[in-house]
């Protein structure tokens, strides 16, 4: 009885668990929501932030920008001048950038480099008593630590995002038009015609926007909510990383099939 | 004469206090008067939740019942800025300092100023510079956090609990982890801060020598309870056997050195008795 039973009683329970966080983790964000109006007082403190999370990435994020563009010129000129249609090259480029590399790759590099530095700056802080402390001093953790390392996240990662996109364009068209000899004005011209600003740039940037408010949600909350032990945080880190990974990925299909599903 | 906690009013009272965590009772309907203006020392076996009592205090934690009043007024029925505003006339001190590591020295202890205060910066830079000297420790403004020893960041943390000019300060563990000389410098810092400022102290300590030597009035804690109380002199001369272990520092007594556990003898046997 009790052997067919337990399964059943460890699915309901991690359930359980795992509802409660989801739980804690929307009152969280809410709470650090209410920060917002503080922080247009203190900008100052957003600046701050937005340096170690945001400029800080900026050369990951070039580099990366630049091979993954490389990358797609070459890829992309293997296939389309099966059909001489290597002209289009540009589009297709600047298409798979805009649309969907852009926003994810940076992301997930955002994740890895910027998520994981504030999960565990947040984490230890908690473990070292500076949050509580902070709290007996009168000052609400949540709105002072938490709330400019948000916004910072949310602010910065459409801006890699766009940067992230621009090199992979320069990257593309170095391989491209510098190395395989493809049309210069070809490429631009097509560009130019083809990637539309509220179907292309728009959406990408709104992907891009809602990848950075998740990512840094769960960045700073998987901080936040951290067991104050070394072990704990690690643990929180890793989290951060594999969770900010799959929201990401499952986030860019939903948002792909609204924003591109229709006709 | 000796001195009664109802000689003076009471700053802080609880009464009928009790608090569990993890279906473990922590505290168990206790009553505890800290008299205003000495220093009281709670002290207790580590794990009787000593520092629970503090963030019950200050309004971290909400107790399962009873009251806990801080200048007759109910911690737990505050609302959130009504709680700041009562935080910001208590400091604590937390056992590992618990200073803001990206900042300086002095950056630290102007921190509350900055978030609370608008004062112009040359106040700020007095005020700080005062604070930091009461602990000795003016010359060390610019360090960083990490460049303190133990004892210093300690003073450096109680600098910045005193720049608001509480009304009280809270002690968690203060001489925990400390050599003899910074112990002697914390011992007397907490004395003549409490004196020269007219501040109410309570220390949390399972240091007795050094927290008899400056308390004013002791209370007891172990297993959720008060058992004893009274000034350093009358538990010193107390004749209850667990206040003696206490005290006098005995490995065996009424606390048992052995952690609850089933027969020597038949637990080293019950490896055999199962195969």
């Amino acid at each position: 009885m009790n052997i067919v039973l337990k399964p059943f009683q460890l699915l309901g329970q991690s359930a359980l668990v795992g509802i409660r966080k989801l739980g804690r983790a929307h009152l969280f964000i809410l709470h650090v929501l209410t920060g917002l109006p503080g922080l247009v007082a203190r900008l100052d403190l957003l600046i701050v932030q937005m340096y170690s999370v945001g400029v800080l990435s900026i050369l990951l994020i070039m580099i990366s920008g630049l091979f993954v563009g490389m990358v797609l010129g070459l890829q992309g000129y293997y296939v389309l001048s099966d059909f001489g249609a290597e002209e289009s090259l540009g589009v297709m480029v600047a298409a798979s950038l805009v649309r969907e590399l852009g926003p994810v790759v940076t992301a997930l590099l955002f994740a890895g480099r910027a998520g994981s530095a504030l999960t565990a700056e947040i984490g230890l802080m908690k473990a070292t008593e500076q949050l509580s402390g902070m709290e007996m001093m009168a000052v609400d953790p949540v709105k002072r630590i938490i709330a400019p390392r948000y916004f910072a996240g949310v602010v910065s990662m459409p801006l890699l995002a766009a940067l992230f996109s621009i090199i992979g364009v320069l990257g593309g068209y170095f391989v491209g038009v510098g190395l395989l000899g493809v049309d210069e004005g070809a490429f631009r011209s097509q560009m130019q015609a083809k990637i539309d600003f509220d179907e292309d740039i728009v959406n990408g940037f709104i992907k891009s926007l809602v990848f950075g408010a998740v990512v840094t949600w769960i960045a700073v909350f998987e901080g936040y909510d951290a067991t104050p032990t070394s072990e704990g945080v690690s643990r929180a880190t890793t989290r951060s990383v594999v969770y900010s990974a799959f929201a990401v990925l499952g986030c860019d299909f939903v948002l792909t099939a609204l924003m591109f599903g229709k006709d | 004469m000796t001195f009664q906690p109802s000689d003076t009013p009471a700053l802080v009272s609880i009464r009928g206090l009790s608090f569990s965590r993890n279906g473990r009772k922590i505290f168990d309907n206790i009553d505890l008067d800290i008299p205003r203006g000495k220093i009281t020392a709670i002290m207790g076996p580590s794990g009787t939740g000593k520092t629970t009592l503090l963030r019950l205090v200050g309004g971290q934690l909400r107790p399962d019942s009873g009251t806990v009043r801080v200048a007759g007024i109910n911690v737990h029925r505050l609302g959130l800025d009504e709680l700041y505003a009562l935080r910001k006339r208590m400091g604590m001190l937390f056992q590992s300092g618990a200073l803001l590591t990206d900042l300086s020295v002095y950056e630290n202890v102007a921190f509350p100023l900055r978030e609370h205060t608008r004062l112009p910066e040359s106040m700020i830079r007095t005020l700080v510079l005062m604070k930091l000297e009461a602990v000795g420790l003016r010359g060390a403004r610019d360090l960083m956090p990490a460049q303190l020893s133990g004892g210093m960041a300690r003073r450096v943390a109680l600098a910045r609990a005193i720049v608001l000019d509480p009304m009280m300060i809270m002690y968690d563990e203060p001489f925990t982890g400390q050599d003899p000389i910074s112990m002697g410098v914390l011992v007397q810092l907490i004395h003549d801060l409490n004196h020269g400022l007219g501040l109410t102290s309570i220390v949390v300590s399972h240091d007795v020598q050094e927290t008899a030597s400056i308390a004013d009035y002791v209370y007891l804690i172990s297993g959720g309870k008060v058992v004893g109380r009274g000034t350093p002199a009358e538990l010193a001369r107390s004749d209850s056997p667990w206040i003696r272990q206490f005290m006098d520092g005995l490995p065996d007594g009424p606390v048992h050195f052995h952690y609850p556990s089933k027969d020597y003898a038949s637990d080293l046997l019950g490896f055999v008795a199962s195969r």
